[in-house]
């Protein structure tokens, strides 16, 4: 017997396998394994660059672009990429041209335009539900949803898998690769776009709201495991793998709100690395002194 | 080791810096700078804080864009210069996240990726110039540790060992012999030395004088401009080090001399 949220079933096995069942479940699933694959990779490099904060702000501006696109018909990614970029873009610019400090620029930004997707949502009469793009909904996914999600998630993977070595390069050493001859410029749209993309993705799963935590703690979890790239990967992607599916099993058995479940699941991943990973973990370090 | 470029053989300087002017913001760090290196010379350059050396180095590298003037390496622009991995730049300190989870081999097999196919799979080719790079600046025991875990001076030879696997033609260095020990100094001065002699060219900054006396062939005085230039024996004399220096005559000329001639 597991007990789970208050939630019992008769054994682990059918704790797995009887919402395989479900149609609904299945497609959750995949959704929730690819999303989440994408996006432990992503956060590597987003850990390792410090772009936190540009990822929070990155997944809230896609906001308007996404209804603008809903309300015309076009694939949401689209409106979601060009509102992804365009705020960093800004940002870019407003730091470059004033005196502003560049976290302030951010923060500014970022709920500017999150403010001008929910005017756009109480404005624009569609069926957008707003609930979903904030929390997201895997567990609901249309089919439409669903296909868009793949091609993002398929693309993105390629792209980051083939372009790993010269984006740790640039992460590490933005000079040198210029120094060698490599295009940063380019470098920097491909992770930025990778970005934009990665948070519609991750908006469909956990949403808006919580998508950052997508784009963070796997590789956070990760990098306090290894001193390795190629194995902080490996680890960030499995631990967000096992989250995402973690989080839409409980959800299904104990009816809590998905996104929140693949998230805490993951915090707590992130926790017990915290306290017992081997060489980071706080713990050892305690044992270590006394 | 290194085949004789091609542009050697058109009779091109190496590097050819012609009245380069570079301002911050219309702060003028550097007018009229002008140098031509040959292949096979170590050209010091040296100058007090804030003479415009590094600035010199990223005008080089097209890090940042000079007002005026023209520059070519083997012949070509600088950005052709480094997709052919012509050019080497080891920065005076780098701006790196020193806890980035790579390791040295990592770090200097970085240094062969413009050699390398699109994807950066190494061949054997690259790992054997890695193993050549670490060999000579003594770190291929420390290959595996992490970038993070060397102490500064085991640090600086690293990036020095990345330039090295990238086997270019030009070397620039921008105060490589800060922070590290007389070992490590003395392996680095005869390392420079048998580049020189392999047809390298190498800029250097250094505040050491007596390095310049022991190993560099051409020394550049800047100080916001090109003071004077020319060979070290006619050109590094206490009247000119006085100038540079700002009316204060350095006596380091006569000081010992760390490396054996
Ligand atoms: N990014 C920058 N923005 C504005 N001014 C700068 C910048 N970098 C350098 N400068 C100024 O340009 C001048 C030359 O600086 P540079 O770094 O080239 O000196 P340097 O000769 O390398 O000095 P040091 O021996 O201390 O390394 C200095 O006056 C410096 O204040
Ligand atoms: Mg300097």
């Amino acid at each position: 017997m597991i007990e789970l949220f208050g939630f019992t079933t008769n054994s682990p096995a059918s704790f797995v396998i009887e919402p395989l069942s479900h149609e609904f479940m299945r497609r959750a699933l995949v959704v929730s394994a690819l999303v989440g694959s994408v996006c432990g990779l992503l956060s590597c490099y987003m850990t390792l660059k410090g772009w936190a904060l540009m990822g929070d702000a990155v997944s809230h501006s896609v906001m308007p672009g996404v209804v603008v696109a809903y309300a015309l018909g076009l694939p949401f990614s689209l409106g979601a990429f060009v509102f992804g970029v365009g705020s960093v873009t800004l940002i870019g610019f407003i730091k470059q041209k004033s005196r502003v400090k560049e976290d302030t620029v951010i923060g500014l930004v970022f709920t500017g335009f999150f403010a001008l997707g929910l005017v756009l949502v109480s404005k624009i009469k569609s069926n957008i539900d707003l609930m979903h793009i904030l929390f997201g909904s895997p567990l609901g996914i249309s089919s439409n949803d669903l296909r868009q999600t793949l091609i993002i998630s398929v693309v993105v993977l390629i792209a980051l898998t083939l372009f790993r070595k010269d984006l740790v390069l640039y992460c590490f050493d933005p000079t040198h690769a210029r120094s060698i001859g490599i295009n940063t410029g380019f470098l920097h749209y491909l992770l930025l776009s990778a970005l934009s993309l990665t948070a519609v993705a991750g908006l469909q799963t956990v949403g808006i709201i919580l998508v950052v935590a997508m784009l963070v703690t796997p590789g956070a979890t990760a990098y306090l495991l290894t001193d390795r790239f190629d194995r902080m990967i490996i680890l960030a992607v499995i631990s967000s793998v096992i989250s995402s599916l973690l989080g839409v099993y409980i959800s299904f058995w104990s009816d809590i709100e998905t996104g929140g479940a693949i998230v805490l699941v993951q915090t707590i991943l992130f926790l017990m690395a915290f306290l017992f990973a081997p060489k980071y973990g706080i713990l050892k370090n305690k044992s270590f002194i006394s | 080791m290194r085949k004789i470029q091609s542009s050697t053989l058109l009779n091109h300087f190496r590097i050819e810096a012609d009245q380069l002017c570079v301002d911050y913001n219309g702060t003028v760090a550097l007018y009229d700078a002008s140098l031509n290196l040959d292949a096979g010379c170590i050209c010091g350059l040296v100058g007090m804080n804030g003479a415009g050396k590094s600035t010199f180095f990223k005008a080089l590298m097209g890090f940042v864009r000079p007002s005026r003037g023209k520059i070519r390496i083997n012949g070509l622009s600088v950005q052709q210069a480094q997709r052919e991995q012509a050019v080497a730049y080891v920065p005076q300190s780098e701006g790196i996240d020193c806890s980035f989870p790579v390791s040295v081999w990592d770090v200097v097999m970085m240094g062969r990726y413009g050699a390398m196919n699109l994807f950066r799979i190494p061949r054997e080719s690259d790992r054997q110039a890695v193993i050549h790079a670490l060999e000579r600046v003594e770190l291929l025991d420390l290959r595996n540790r992490p970038i993070g875990a060397l102490s500064g001076g085991q640090r600086k030879r690293a990036f020095l060992a990345r330039a090295i696997a990238q086997r270019a033609s030009v070397l620039l260095l921008d105060e490589p012999f800060t922070g590290v020990d007389i070992r490590t100094e003395k392996l680095m001065a005869d390392l420079f030395l048998q580049f020189r002699n392999e047809g390298h060219s190498i800029l250097i900054s250094t505040h050491d004088l007596s390095h310049v006396r022991d190993f560099c062939d051409l020394v550049v005085l800047i100080n916001k401009t090109v003071l004077a230039y020319g060979k070290t024996s006619e050109v590094f004399t206490s009247e000119n080090l006085t100038m540079t220096f700002g009316g204060v005559p350095p006596d380091l000329l006569s000081g010992p001399t760390s490396i054996e001639p």
